[in-house]
């Protein structure tokens, strides 16, 4: 580790610290329907918007009508973005003439766009046209990440209210979120990146004629010029960002230089993939008019990421054991950056590598600068485990937080117990009912990770796409239905899942891991709703203090860590313990 | 308190057989499927002796003699949660057992109509049906619960309160109630029985211990879902586990594929079948401890709820203070010489029987030294206190003295044509605001001056308020006094707050807004006029000599009458759902060390750099997996006594306990294993057994 990189860890630290509350309190006023300076430009369009919907559009909805609005909303998002895929070989804004991506293929990315997963198994410059990138990807960008925002306000909500059954009106959050909140912002940023170099183009693929000639190694042909992919990028890739979706606009996304040409926009696009899960803690202090119960979840998130980062950042920098036994100068120095440089880019170093492989995964974006495939197996295990933690570090916009609540009621419950009081959370009974919804969203992770990982390592379909034997093989296929199962959408490289059975199981694993989380929360938001809150007291467990951020890290460190240790252990673990161990 | 609130020794002999004869007797499939936790064991040690078997003709993954072992330490995991609820079950019965002892062979005389003198037929008292009216004369038992419709008694309750001094029981009034199995000592009583056999709140209560009809209250069913959860995630881990383990064999081309065994041994060690064999020892537990303190609930719900109990409504008179006010001043007025009044009161009171009455004429005593006298001798009679003019007194010869409420006094002095001096008016309302209950003294139309009556603060409420206070409970006292009375007693008291002048209706009316507000509210009644506040509470004690109505509608009777005995069952409540709290976080916290234990000895042999997490050097794979497994067990046993007793309550913030519970049971629970299963270990090598 250099004083450089720690300094450029730090400095992203301060700077999304600085912006929590600013932007989480301009949300809560949007999600409290009070002026947000943004009125007099949007206003019209969002009453032109609400007219087009007709009157019912407005209407405040109970948690099962809220849930219909969602699934309904989603699945029709799955139709289009599918049918887009099918028929843009026949549609406009296409230069490159692509055709019709193969069924398998555009199901399984039509959910993981819709689900805000963005795994990617195309290469965007060789499978989509411009207008499936546009219509479709940057669509469903704004519309998966502002979906997840409007279930979080959704429990927010419930939690806040006393004795309601209304959660408010989804198109409203949709309507809100998407105008007031992703738009601007996503301007801002698309702006930047342009001035920094970042392509936004509707011009068809650029010849450059190469200066020194290479020969393919493949066909062993001379080559004397290269194709360089264009498009409409920074508008993407900002939403992409800031919705925490990752879905590339180019294959190599963030590691390419058109997403992402300098340390100026790396900086800039880890701080936008995590800024809006950060303050969205806020906004929820806000809303339940209590703003240190956010700083409390804000803390034990960032207590965990910065572990990892730091963790992550040392592992890479230590580099491989093996290559120090064999007498190679690994170590930093003003010559060389040191550490494990193997799938990293040079303008990014081992220091940004670090944070943007743990911010990455961390929050649901699984945009990436680096090759996660060639971290060290430690390095490359805390990605693994931040995405099993079912992305509650931060997590995705909306749903880090849903599903963070989610921990946070079951820390509550067995600390409630422990005090010797029907456990409590801001005054809300957890009762059976929140328990059983909070036992689904326990129960499916390990249902569909370690279901679907176990199924793939148990057929040929699923093994023969491994690139590495032994435990680096487990870690692929594991990483990949981890990636798939949380809706974060990194991929570990080296696994070749663009096969049918990749697909369709991956398909199924987003969507379940989507809606399997949505639903639940939902009925916890309509149960959480309808009791009375009850007003602190003396007898009441605390749950802003040292020790309860403490309790919730313990909680969620334990269940992800008895859920997924034997896994690890026989992935990663013994990878590492083999590594350094000389093997 | 008295004989039966002490605890009974824990591993009572006789018990213990029979909790050993009823853990066989519980292993039935039906019974297991209550439990899911345990049902996955029961599952899993069938799955492996079906392994042994196959082992024994020769066909077995690995070496009999470990399977064996396993398929042994997996029995007894659900024979050692079996004894502990048994154990539990077993403690209840014989407490309650000896509270009915002795009522079934109780001969009742069953009146044909009733009046005393109908005629009767001698039936069993377990004969008897709601309805019927039985005589009980002096001597007899009385044959099951009722009321008193005719006849006053004295009845020797001991046998189910401990309290040896008889009790008056009577028709009408609060004091109607009797329990089955208390004895009349003197005099007769005509009694409607009010509970059919094997329905009276004894037998609900034993009920309620019984597991075959205990119903599970609300928290315990959603720590059952959690545990449930739970043990699914980690079947889903060790089914998981097969395929990839297939797959790391294959990959490396070395070791050995885990076998069933080895994932069963590892799924019974992970799931949380610490809490999960002790869940239904707690709840028995809990209500154990209750019938200790003499408390019998009629619904395990309300055991749970008087732990999240955050009001309490009490009485000021009986619970805060003593039932008695006492004579403790007697301040005349300017121009009369303090003997004087002193002497009057005296006169006014000697007829008096009412504890206030003899207060005053023992003041008197010790103050002026003015002896009791024969109201014969001074051809006195006595005025008894009237509802309409609200006065008693004496009449002699050539005198009338009267003592009573000021506004009573000054209506009858100015009918005298006498005066109502304002200096009396003033020491009146100076007696009222310090809590003190002014009675005004005169005589024949002119005011001799005023006692101070005064409420005695029971010793040590103080105390306990300020206890209650700390565990965030709030205390409000209700009575009918004024609120300048009730503001000084309670601020003497240190109650949080008071409901004045208070009607039975206000009582509702203050329950209700307290409920809407979000307050889990708990009181205590007697009087048939409570009962429609009781059955509004969250947690209702009804005083065993209270009337029916009020017994029938709160949801605990106390059988010692003790209205401070709320305060126990909120600790009891409190007790209950912290000892769940607390094992759950001890078994999951577990979970780590077998981890460490299991997953070197099944894999080492895959990659055999996993050695390396082998971090209790455990002697070899099949110690280390047999050393989890029988931890597993025996922690269910070493926790049957804390299961039993509960976690110690302490009367500390709620953010203290926290902090308490999670070093103990949280990082207790997490090194404990690490210790045991080491400790195991070496004790399995050292025998040679592996």
């Amino acid at each position: 580790m250099t004083q450089n990189g720690v300094l450029q860890i730090v400095l992203y630290g301060v700077a999304l610290l600085a912006l929590v509350k600013p932007l989480g309190a301009y949300m809560a006023r949007v999600y409290l329907g009070q002026a947000c300076g943004l009125d007099r430009v949007f206003g019209p369009l969002e009453r032109q918007f609400y007219r087009l919907l007709g009157a019912q559009s407005q209407r405040e909805m109970d948690w099962k009508t809220y849930a219909v609005a969602v699934m309904a909303f989603n699945i029709l998002g799955i139709v289009a973005l599918f049918l887009l895929q099918c028929a843009q070989g026949h549609l406009p804004f296409n230069p490159q003439q692509v055709g019709a991506v193969r069924a398998d293929s555009a199901l399984n990315t039509a959910i993981s766009f819709v689900t805000n997963t963005n795994w990617q198994n195309y290469s965007g410059e060789t499978t989509m046209s411009y207008l499936t990138q546009m219509l479709g990807m940057t669509v469903q960008n704004f519309l998966s990440a502002a979906t997840g925002m409007a279930v979080l306000v959704a429990l927010i909500r419930g939690i806040a209210g006393n004795r309601v059954t209304d959660l408010g009106n989804f198109w409203v959050d949709l309507t809100r979120t998407t105008l007031y909140i992703l738009l601007p912002l996503s301007l801002i940023l698309a702006l930047v990146l342009v001035s920094q170099g970042v392509v936004q183009t509707f011009s068809p693929y650029a010849d450059a004629h190469l200066i020194s000639p290479v020969t393919d190694p493949s066909t062993g042909r001379v080559l004397h010029d290269q194709t360089l992919a264009l498009g409409p990028a920074a508008s993407q890739v900002a939403i992409k960002h800031l919705g925490a979706n990752g879905g590339g606009f180019f294959n190599a996304n963030a590691s390419h230089p058109f997403e992402n040409p300098n340390p100026i926009t790396d900086f800039l696009l880890v701080l936008a993939q995590t800024v809006i899960a950060a303050a969205l803690t806020y906004t929820f202090g806000r809303m339940v008019g209590d703003t240190r119960q956010g700083w409390t979840i804000l803390a034990a998130m960032l207590i965990v990421l910065s572990t990892a980062i730091f963790a992550s950042y040392a592992f890479e920098s230590a580099g491989n054991s093996s290559l120090q036994a064999a007498g190679v100068d690994i170590a930093a120095s003003n010559q060389q950056a040191g550490g494990n440089l193997e799938g990293k880019e040079q303008r990014f170093g081992i220091a940004r590598s670090a944070l943007f492989a743990t911010t990455t995964t961390a929050t649901s974006c699984g945009a990436v600068d680096s090759l996660h495939d060639s971290f060290t197996p430690l390095g490359g295990l805390i990605p693994t485990l931040l995405m099993q933690l079912s992305e509650t570090i931060l997590g995705g916009v909306g749903s880090g937080l849903y599903g963070m609540l989610a921990f946070v009621l079951l820390a509550v419950f067995i600390a409630g117990l422990m005090v010797g009081r029907t456990p409590e959370y801001l005054g809300k009974k957890i009762e059976s009912f929140e328990m059983k919804m909070v036992a689904l969203i326990v129960l499916l992770m390990p249902f569909i990770v370690l279901g679907a990982t176990a199924l793939a390592l148990a057929i040929p379909a699923g093994t023969d796409s491994i690139s590495n034997p032994g435990p680096h093989g487990l870690s692929q296929v594991l990483y990949a239905f981890s990636s798939m199962g949380n809706n974060n959408g990194s991929a570990f490289a080296g696994l070749n899942a663009n096969t049918p059975f990749y697909n369709l199981l991956g398909a199924a694993t987003m969507f379940v891991g989507r809606f399997g989380v949505i639903l639940p929360v939902l009925a916890i938001a309509g149960s959480l709703a309808g009791k009375h809150r009850v007003p602190p007291g003396p007898g009441t467990l605390p749950t802003h203090t040292p020790l309860f951020v403490g309790l919730l890290i313990g909680t969620l460190l334990g269940i992800g860590a008895l859920t997924f240790f034997p896994a690890l252990a026989l992935g990663p673990i013994a990878e590492f313990l083999q590594v350094s161990a000389g093997g | 308190m008295n004989s039966k609130s002490q605890t009974r020794p824990l591993w009572e002999s006789r018990l213990v057989r029979q909790a050993l004869a009823d853990s066989l007797r519980k292993l039935t499939p039906r019974h297991q499927a209550r439990n899911p936790v345990m049902f996955a064991v029961y599952v899993g040690s069938l799955l492996t002796t079906g392994l042994f078997f196959q082992a024994l003709m020769g066909a077995g993954e690995t070496p009999t003699g470990f399977v064996l072992a396993i398929t042994l330490g997996l029995w007894f995991t659900v024979l050692f949660a079996n004894f502990a609820e048994a154990m539990a079950e077993g403690r209840g019965k014989a407490q309650a057992a000896s509270l009915r002892r002795g009522r079934e062979t109780v001969q009742a005389k069953r009146l044909s109509e009733p009046r005393r003198d109908a005629p009767f037929a001698k039936i069993p008292g377990a004969d008897l049906r709601i309805g019927d009216v039985v005589l009980v004369e002096a001597g007899a038992t009385i044959p099951g619960d009722g009321e008193v419709i005719d006849g006053i008694a004295s009845v020797n309750e001991s046998a189910i309160t401990g309290e040896s001094a008889p009790v008056i029981r009577e028709s009408g009034g609060d004091r109607s109630s009797v329990t089955g199995g208390t004895v009349v000592l003197s005099d007769w009583l005509v009694i409607r029985i009010t509970a059919n056999p094997g329905e009276s709140f004894l037998d609900r209560m034993i009920h309620l211990v019984e597991g075959a009809t205990r119903q599970k209250t609300p928290n315990e069913i959603a720590l059952a879902i959690l545990l449930a959860t739970l043990t699914l995630v980690f079947l889903l881990v060790c089914v998981t586990l097969l395929p990839f383990s297939i797959y790391s064999v294959t990959a490396s081309g070395a070791g050995r594929v885990a076998s069933i065994t080895v994932l069963v041994a590892l799924f019974v060690c992970l799931a949380p079948t610490t809490i999960g064999g002790l869940l239904s020892a707690i709840g028995i537990a809990g209500m154990n401890r209750l019938i200790q303190a003499n408390i019998i609930a009629l619904s395990g719900r309300a055991v749970e709820a008087a732990g999240d109990v955050d009001v309490l409504l009490l009485d000021k008179t009986g619970t805060i203070t003593l039932g008695n006010r006492q004579a403790t001043e007697f301040i005349p007025v300017s121009d009369v010489q303090p003997v004087k009044l002193a002497d009057a009161a005296q006169l006014a009171s000697l007829a008096d029987e009412t504890p206030e009455g003899r207060s005053i004429v023992i003041l008197a005593k010790e103050q002026f030294g003015l002896r009791g006298r024969n109201l014969h001798e001074l051809g006195a009679t006595f005025v008894p206190f009237a509802a309409q003019t609200r006065m008693s007194g004496v009449n002699l010869p050539n005198r009338q003295i009267r003592k009573g409420a000021a506004d009573a006094i000054a209506a009858w002095v100015r009918e005298m044509g006498g005066l109502f001096p304002d200096a009396v008016r003033e020491a009146v309302d100076g007696i009222s605001r310090q809590g003190g209950t002014p009675l005004v003294v005169a005589e024949l139309g002119k005011v001799l001056g005023v006692i101070r009556l005064k409420d005695i603060v029971k010793g040590g409420i103080r105390e306990r308020f300020a206890e209650l206070r700390q565990m965030g409970i709030k205390t409000i006292m209700v009575t009918g006094d004024n609120p300048l009375t009730a503001a000084s007693i309670a601020a003497e008291a240190g109650v949080d707050d008071f409901l004045a002048e208070a009607k039975p209706e206000d009582k509702l009316r203050l329950i209700r807004e307290l409920q809407a507000g979000g307050r889990l509210v708990a009181m205590t009644g007697d009087g048939a006029n409570d009962a429609p506040a009781l059955a509004q509470a969250d947690v209702a004690v009804a005083m065993n000599s209270g009337t029916q109505a009020a017994k029938e509608a709160g949801n605990m009777v106390d059988l010692d009458s003790n209205p401070t005995k709320l305060i126990e069952i909120v600790e009891i409540g409190k007790q209950l759902l912290m000892t769940r709290g607390a094992l759950t976080t001890f078994s999951l916290a577990n979970d780590m060390a077998k981890y460490f234990a299991i997953i070197p000895a099944a894999f080492a042999g895959t990659y055999p750099a996993l050695q390396a997490l082998n971090v209790m050097a455990l002697t070899s794979p099949r110690s280390a997996i047999l050393s989890a497994v029988i931890f597993n067990a025996l922690i269910i046993v070493a926790l049957i006594p804390l299961a039993l007793r509960g976690v110690p309550y302490l009367k500390v913030s709620a953010a203290q306990l926290l902090r308490r519970n999670v070093l103990i049971y949280g990082l207790g629970g997490l090194v404990a294993p690490f210790v045991g299963i080491k400790a195991i270990d070496l004790l399995l090598t050292v025998l040679g057994w592996v």
